[in-house]
């Protein structure tokens, strides 16, 4: 990864596609509207207008009011800045978590790879919704970092399998063995020598991952369980707006809209990635693994 | 082969009761079912309140190996308690898991029947019209969340109802309360309500796994013993069922584990908007009254699920790949 060479035919690779050019359009047009967005509307995302309820998109109301006078502009660009935030946090964190047991596992063998995969197999086993949607009420007091935390600690399971499998290849390469038998320590080998050759594997994964928190998090949200009121997110706003969807459509379709648009673009920047980085597709020549968007939530 | 299934078995039952212990611990630790009946108007008195949670097993009190050796002392007897409101929860669980299995069920036949024989058809038209919607479809449909999907189709049925001025497409509840007539009559209405939650978990359940048969065909297609099969004389489509079809199944069949896992979080949502009585929306209710004996059944009832679904995978995976078969 450190040649620049290999870095930049990747980024050549990917930005020839024309799905991953949008992509990355899409995903910097959104993250603008999040982080500069409030500071354009003059309303702030707890600010009530009682003069104008229920409002449909005008000049005053961008994307019009809901039903107690909130600004829904305002609301959405809130809801996004957070849901991007708790995605790119929960991709980081269940990414590095992943890396670091597969690597563990895959290293050492024995029963330190036992003990580890078991642990995988048992999280494995109930879906990750069930324990979240049980552990979240005690979080509801917490900042929403504990939701980060947990949706974490949820997603890395997989990742982390393939990690193992890998490590265990490398293992036996040649220049693992020499710098073992020079009686480098292991840490350092799986610093220096193992992770590195994951890391393209490990960096499309995390853009994978950011749109699956994402989802999860919406979905927790819509049953009341993640980001809890004064403040929001996309799930809460695509939730309290459910009911009316057909009445007032822009309460339901902004922050809708935006959720998809967003996880699509994150996909379509990971698939590409994904492809650019796998040494069996030559250009213009279909991808061999599945390019499948994950989520925790379908 | 029996022996594979035997070890499999017997894996998949240590990590059974590891999952239950830990789900207990988890739910009754996390769970607050005194706050239910503390937010009862009027506030019962604090007495009254202990004395119904110990005789639910659910007394935050009482120190936690204690309630879950009580618990599991009647579990192993085939009873797994009482719900918070004093009911038995064996018998909720026999009201709503027929309900569960049926969505459940069509997913996986519907989502991994259509979705193989797409991803094959998409793998087989490569590069040409037929593939490339397909692709955009599953891609699109993977990144819609699960309860959006259903909150669509949902509005969807709104919009078509109120255009057509009656009730065409149903979308509340998974029968219509007392409906009078035969069991045609019954059956049909029952069809009726199935339609759109059917779809919602069937649409991703078909996406994800075109996606995988596609890219795993694709890799049998340039293989070598294909080539001779065709030289043999085999037509197109003959070569690629009689010698493709098998091979390009066995990642498939690795990936069903984790599918089975996708689909149950995808029932949950369908149920909860579609307002059907399954494990789903039990799991949802009894999450917001801290009814910890009821998460716990529907905790077992998911981990029976997956296993069961991570079993078939491996005895599948050995049906179709004999190299796993050998010892």
């Amino acid at each position: 990864m450190r040649a620049g060479g290999r870095g930049r035919a990747v980024l050549r690779r990917t930005v020839r596609r024309p799905g991953a050019l949008c992509g990355l359009a899409v995903l910097l047009v959104l993250f603008a509207l999040a982080f500069v967005g409030p500071y354009l509307s003059p309303w702030t995302h707890t600010d009530v207008d009682y003069t104008a309820l229920r409002q449909p998109p005008d000049a005053r109301h961008w994307m019009g009011t809901n039903r107690i006078g909130q600004d829904v502009f305002a609301q959405v660009v809130r809801g996004l800045q957070k849901s991007l935030l708790i995605g790119l946090l929960v991709a980081v964190f269940s990414t590095g978590l992943a890396a670091v047991v597969g690597a563990c596992a895959g290293y050492f063998g024995g029963w330190t790879d036992r003990v580890l995969m078991f642990v995988v197999d048992l999280m494995l086993v109930l879906p990750a919704f069930l324990v979240l949607s049980v552990a979240a009420p005690r979080l509801r007091d917490r900042s929403w970092i504990a939701l980060v935390g947990l949706l974490a600690l949820l997603g890395w399971m997989v990742t982390a399998r393939a990690v193992r499998g890998m490590t265990r290849s490398l293992r036996e390469r040649q220049f693992v063995v020499v710098a073992r038998l020079m009686g480098v320590s292991p840490v350092r080998i799986l610093w220096r020598h193992v992770l590195p050759h994951t890391a393209s594997f490990l960096i499309t994964d995390a853009t994978l991952a950011v749109g699956a928190a994402v989802i999860s998090e919406t979905g927790l949200s819509y049953f009341g369980l993640g980001v809890q009121p004064p403040d929001v997110s996309l799930g809460t706003l695509i939730a309290d707006a459910t009911d009316v969807a057909l009445v007032y459509p822009w309460m339901f379709f902004f922050p809708t809209g935006l959720l998809i648009a967003f996880v699509l673009a994150v996909n379509l920047v990971g698939g590409a990635l994904r492809d650019a980085l796998d040494p069996k597709t030559a250009d213009g020549v279909a991808p061999s693994r599945a390019t499948v968007p994950s989520g925790v939530s379908g | 082969m029996l022996s594979l299934i035997l070890r499999r078995l017997v894996h998949c039952t240590i990590l059974f009761l590891t999952s239950v212990v830990l789900t207990y611990a988890l739910a009754s630790t996390a769970l607050d079912p005194r706050a239910y009946f503390e937010g009862r108007q009027p506030p019962p008195p604090a007495r009254v309140v202990d004395a119904e949670l110990a005789r639910l097993g659910m007394d935050d009190r009482a120190p936690l190996p204690e309630r879950f050796a009580h618990w599991a002392g009647r579990a192993l007897h085939g009873d797994l308690g009482p719900t918070i409101d004093g009911e038995s929860v064996n018998a909720e669980f026999g009201r709503r898991v027929g309900v569960s299995v049926r969505l459940l069920l069509i997913g996986t036949v519907v989502g991994t029947a259509v979705g193989v024989l797409a991803g094959m058809w998409g793998a087989v038209r490569h590069g040409r019209p037929g593939d490339r919607i397909l692709t955009v479809f599953s891609f699109a449909v993977l990144c819609v969340p699960t309860f959006v999907l259903a909150l669509l189709l949902k509005t969807g049925a709104l919009a078509v109802n109120r255009a057509a001025g009656s009730q065409v497409v149903l979308y509340t509840g998974e029968h219509t309360p007392g409906l009078q007539g035969d069991w045609t009559v019954q059956l049909r209405d029952t069809a009726a309500h199935l339609l759109l939650p059917a779809i919602c978990v069937a649409l991703p359940a078909i996406a994800s796994y075109s996606r995988y048969q596609r890219a795993a065909t694709l890799d049998v297609l340039g293989a070598d013993h294909l080539r001779t099969a065709r030289a043999k004389g085999l037509t197109p489509g003959r070569a690629l069922l009689r010698h493709g079809l098998r091979i390009s199944l066995v990642p498939v069949s690795v990936f069903f584990a984790y599918g089975m896992l996708t689909l149950f979080t995808g029932a949950v949502f369908t149920e909860a908007v579609f307002g059907w009585p399954g494990m789903g929306s039990w799991l949802v209710d009894s999450v917001q009254k801290g009814d910890v004996n009821s998460v716990v059944a529907v905790n077992i009832f998911a981990a029976a699920v997956v296993l069961l679904a991570g079993l078939l995978a491996d005895v599948l995976h050995a049906l179709l790949d004999p190299r796993v078969r050998q010892p």
